[in-house]
C-alpha cells in the first residue's frame, strides 16, 4: 500500500497484545498523520488472529501477521529475523518498540542487522526538519529523550538512514478512543525459519498477574532516597493505604533494594497520570519528573528546601516526611 | 575443557553518587567532576564470568584512561585485558560502538561466551550488547539474573520477563547480559592488586593463547592495546561516521516551575490542605 508507513512491532505476551504496543498504534497514527502516511502493525505469534481488530480500531492501515508455533513465545533470533526481513521488504520510514523487556532485547538486535540507527526509551517523538552541513532533512523523526543523569535534554535524529527506530515506554503515549468501525487490511506473510534460527529454547515461563497498578490508580504515595530507613517506608506505606493508593518510588529505592521494580515511576519506570501524586523525600530528578508531570495534583514532602521538585509540585511541604505524614494521617484518620 | 570467556566492561561516570563539588551553579552536573567507575552491572556480570571458573578475556573500548576499568577486572580475577582506544573511536553511538568492540572480539577469535552488563549507567540503552550478538551472528540472552548451568556446549539460564522470569537454554556460543540482582559481586583482591598494580599497555600486543595454559605458569603481562588500524576496522562504520544516530541538539532542563503553594509544616495548615483535596474530590 504505502511504502513509506508507521511501522508498530506488536508485542503479545500469552496471546495478549500488550498496552504499550496500543499506546504506539495510536502514536504512529499521530505521526502518520502529520507525514500523510498510512500505520502498519508486525504481529508475530500463533493463534492471534481474531486478536487483531484492535489493532484497527487503534488506527492501523495495515498489519502484517507472521503465524507460527515456533513464534508463540518471544525469543530474540527468530524474531529480530522476522522483523528485519519484513522492515526490508515493506520500507517503513520509522520503526516503533515499546521498551519493554523484550523490546529492548529485540529493537538493538533489528538495528544492527539493518545497520539503522535506535534511541532507546523516548519520551517525546515528534516530526520535524534537520539541518546539517548545508543540507535539510525535511519531516524526519525527531526522537526526544532526558540524558546524562537527567540534567539535559537530548533531541535525536537518523538522517541518513531508513527507517529512523525507536522504543516507548509504557505509559508515556497516551490512548485514543478506538474506533469499532475501524478496518484494515490484515496481510499474512511466511515465516521461512529453519530450525537453526530458533537457538533458545524455552524450559519454562513463570509470569504472574501484576501486584502493583500504577497506570491505573488514582493516588499515588512514592518514596524517594529521603525515605531511607524502614520506619519512614512503613509510614509512606501507611499513606498510601489510608488514602487507597498505590505505592511508587524512584529509581534509586528500587536500585537499593527498598521496593521491586514494579514500582519504579519514571523514564526508565512507569510514567503515571493520577489525580494526586504525593512524593515523599523525592528531590525531582528529569527522569523522576518526566514520569509524573502529567499528575493532575503534586504534593511534595521534602526537607531539603533547595530540592527541585519544591519549585514544581503544586503543594510544596518543607519538612521531614517523618514529621509531616503523621499530620496527614491524624486528619485522614479523623473522617472516619 | 575450559570454557572462553569475554567480558565486557564499560567506564561510566558514577551518576549515582553525585558529589556536592561536581554540580554546577546552574544546577546541572559537571560530568567531568564525577568519578569514573566500572559500570555497576558489568562488575555482576564479570562475577558470572569468575563463577563460571572459565578463561577471561576483559575488553573495553575507550580512552587511555579506561585502562582503570580493565585494572579493576584483572583485580578481581580476569585473566587477560584489552583496551580498544582510538581517536577514530571517539563520538561513537552505540552501534558504532557495537562495531569496534565486535571486530575486537573477532580478533581474539575463539570464544564460548560474552557476558556484559545489562545496560550501563550512563545511558541506560541497554543496545551495545545485543547489536553485538547479532553483528557476531550469534545468540543473546538478556537481562539474565542467573546462570544455573554452564558446560561446554550449553547454557541454562534464569531471565526476567515483564510480569515474572523464564528459563531458557542456549547453546554456544552466546552473549548473556547480566542484570544486577543476579549477584553481590566480588571486591578486588589484594594479591592481585598489588600484582596487577603497575600493568602498562601495548599497543598492537597480539592475542595469544598463552593465559590460556596456566599450567605453563604466565600471567597476563600487559594489557593489550589495539587502534583501529589493528582492528582492520573500517572507518566508515567507525565513530561519528559510523553512527547512524545524531544529536540534533541539547539543552539543559530547568523544571518550568508553576505556581507552587507553599504549605507550612504544620498540623492546622496540612490538616486544611487535606481537607481541601477531599472537597475537590481527588482524596476520598
Amino acid at each position: 500500500m504505502n511504502p513509506k508507513s508507521v511501522l508498530v512491532f506488536i508485542e503479545q505476551n500469552d496471546k495478549e497484545i500488550a498496552n504499550v504496543s496500543l499506546e504506539l498504534i495510536c502514536e504512529a497514527r499521530r505521526l502518520a498523520n502529520q507525514l500523510k502516511t498510512s500505520v502498519s502493525a508486525a504481529v508475530l505469534g500463533f493463534g492471534l488472529k481474531k486478536k487483531l481488530d484492535v489493532l484497527a480500531h487503534y488506527g492501523s492501515d495495515e498489519i502484517y501477521y507472521v503465524e507460527d508455533k515456533r513464534l508463540e513465545h518471544f525469543t530474540s533470533v527468530p524474531y529480530a529475523k522476522i522483523i528485519a526481513e519484513l522492515i526490508t521488504k515493506h520500507q517503513p520510514q520509522i520503526v516503533l518498540f515499546g521498551a519493554t523487556i523484550n523490546g529492548r532485547d529485540l529493537a538493538p538486535r533489528v538495528s544492527a542487522a539493518l545497520s539503522c540507527g535506535l534511541t532507546a526509551d523516548c519520551t517525546n517523538l515528534q516530526i520535524g526538519d534537520y539541518n546539517f552541513q548545508g543540507k535539510t532533512k525535511e519531516n524526519i523523526l525527531l526522537q526526544i529523550r532526558p540524558a546524562f543523569g537527567g540534567n539535559i535534554i537530548a533531541t535525536i535524529v537518523s538522517p541518513d538512514c531508513s527507517p529512523s527506530m525507536a522504543s516507548v515506554r509504557e505509559g508515556v503515549m497516551k490512548m485514543s478512543a478506538p474506533d469499532q468501525n475501524r478496518k484494515a487490511k490484515i496481510i499474512e506473510e511466511k515465516c521461512e525459519l529453519t530450525a537453526s534460527d530458533f537457538p533458545t529454547e524455552v524450559c519454562e515461563v513463570a509470569r504472574a498477574a501484576k501486584s502493583v497498578d500504577l497506570k491505573g490508580s488514582k493516588i499515588i504515595v512514592a518514596a524517594g532516597m529521603g525515605v531511607s530507613s524502614k520506619e519512614s517506608l512503613d509510614l509512606v506505606k501507611k499513606l498510601a493505604t489510608a488514602l487507597g493508593a498505590e505505592i511508587g518510588c524512584t529509581r534509586p529505592v528500587v536500585d537499593a533494594g527498598l521496593l521491586p521494580l514494579e514500582c519504579q515511576i519514571g523514564q526508565t519506570g512507569s510514567t503515571v497520570r493520577p489525580n494526586l501524586y504525593i512524593a515523599c523525600g523525592i528531590s525531582g530528578q528529569l527522569q523522576h519528573w518526566t514520569g509524573i508531570s502529567e499528575s493532575k495534583r503534586i504534593i511534595a514532602i521534602n526537607s531539603d528546601p533547595n530540592a527541585p521538585i519544591l519549585k514544581v509540585a503544586h503543594y510544596s511541604i518543607v519538612g521531614d516526611l517523618n514529621d509531616v505524614i503523621p499530620k496527614m494521617l491524624k486528619k485522614i484518620m479523623s473522617y472516619e | 575443557m575450559v570454557l572462553r570467556i569475554i567480558t565486557l566492561v564499560k567506564q561510566v561516570p558514577d551518576t549515582a553518587n553525585i558529589p556536592d563539588n561536581a554540580m554546577k551553579a546552574d544546577g546541572t552536573v559537571n560530568r567531568s567532576a564525577l568519578p569514573a567507575i566500572t559500570n555497576p552491572e558489568d562488575l555482576n556480570a564479570l562475577e558470572e564470568a569468575l563463577k563460571i571458573k572459565g578463561l577471561i578475556t576483559a575488553i573495553t573500548l575507550g580512552p587511555p584512561s579506561a585502562i582503570k576499568v580493565l585494572k579493576e577486572s584483572l583485580y578481581r580475577g580476569a585473566d587477560d585485558a584489552v583496551l580498544v582506544t582510538d581517536a577514530k573511536f571517539a563520538a561513537s553511538d552505540t552501534l558504532a560502538t557495537s562495531y569496534a568492540l565486535t571486530k575486537a572480539i573477532e580478533k581474539i577469535g575463539k570464544f564460548d561466551i560474552i557476558l556484559c552488563g545489562r545496560q550501563a549507567i550512563d545511558g541506560d540503552t541497554a543496545q551495545v550488547g545485543p547489536q553485538i550478538a547479532q553483528k557476531l551472528g550469534i545468540n543473546q540472552l538478556t537481562g539474565v539474573v542467573e546462570i544455573i548451568s554452564a558446560d561446554k556446549e550449553h547454557v541454562k539460564v534464569k531471565r526476567i520477563i515483564d510480569g515474572g522470569y523464564e528459563i531458557l537454554k542456549s547453546p554456544l556460543p552466546v552473549l548473556i547480559t547480566v542484570r544486577g540482582e543476579a549477584n553481590e559481586p566480588r571486591g578486588p583482591s589484594v594479591k592481585r592488586a598489588m600484582l596487577y598494580k603497575n600493568i602498562t599497555c601495548k599497543c598492537n600486543e597480539s592475542y595469544d593463547e598463552a593465559y590460556l595454559h596456566p599450567e605453563i605458569g604466565c600471567s597476563c603481562e600487559n594489557i593489550k592495546q589495539w587502534s583501529a588500524e589493528d582492528l582492520k576496522a573500517d572507518l566508515k562504520m567507525c565513530g561519528l561516521s559510523g553512527s547512524p544516530t545524531k544529536v540534533k541538539n541539547i539543552e539543559n532542563v530547568v523544571l518550568a516551575a508553576r505556581n507552587t503553594r507553599m504549605i507550612a509544616n504544620t498540623a492546622e495548615d496540612i490538616g486544611a490542605l487535606m481537607q481541601e483535596l477531599t472537597k475537590e474530590h481527588i482524596i476520598g
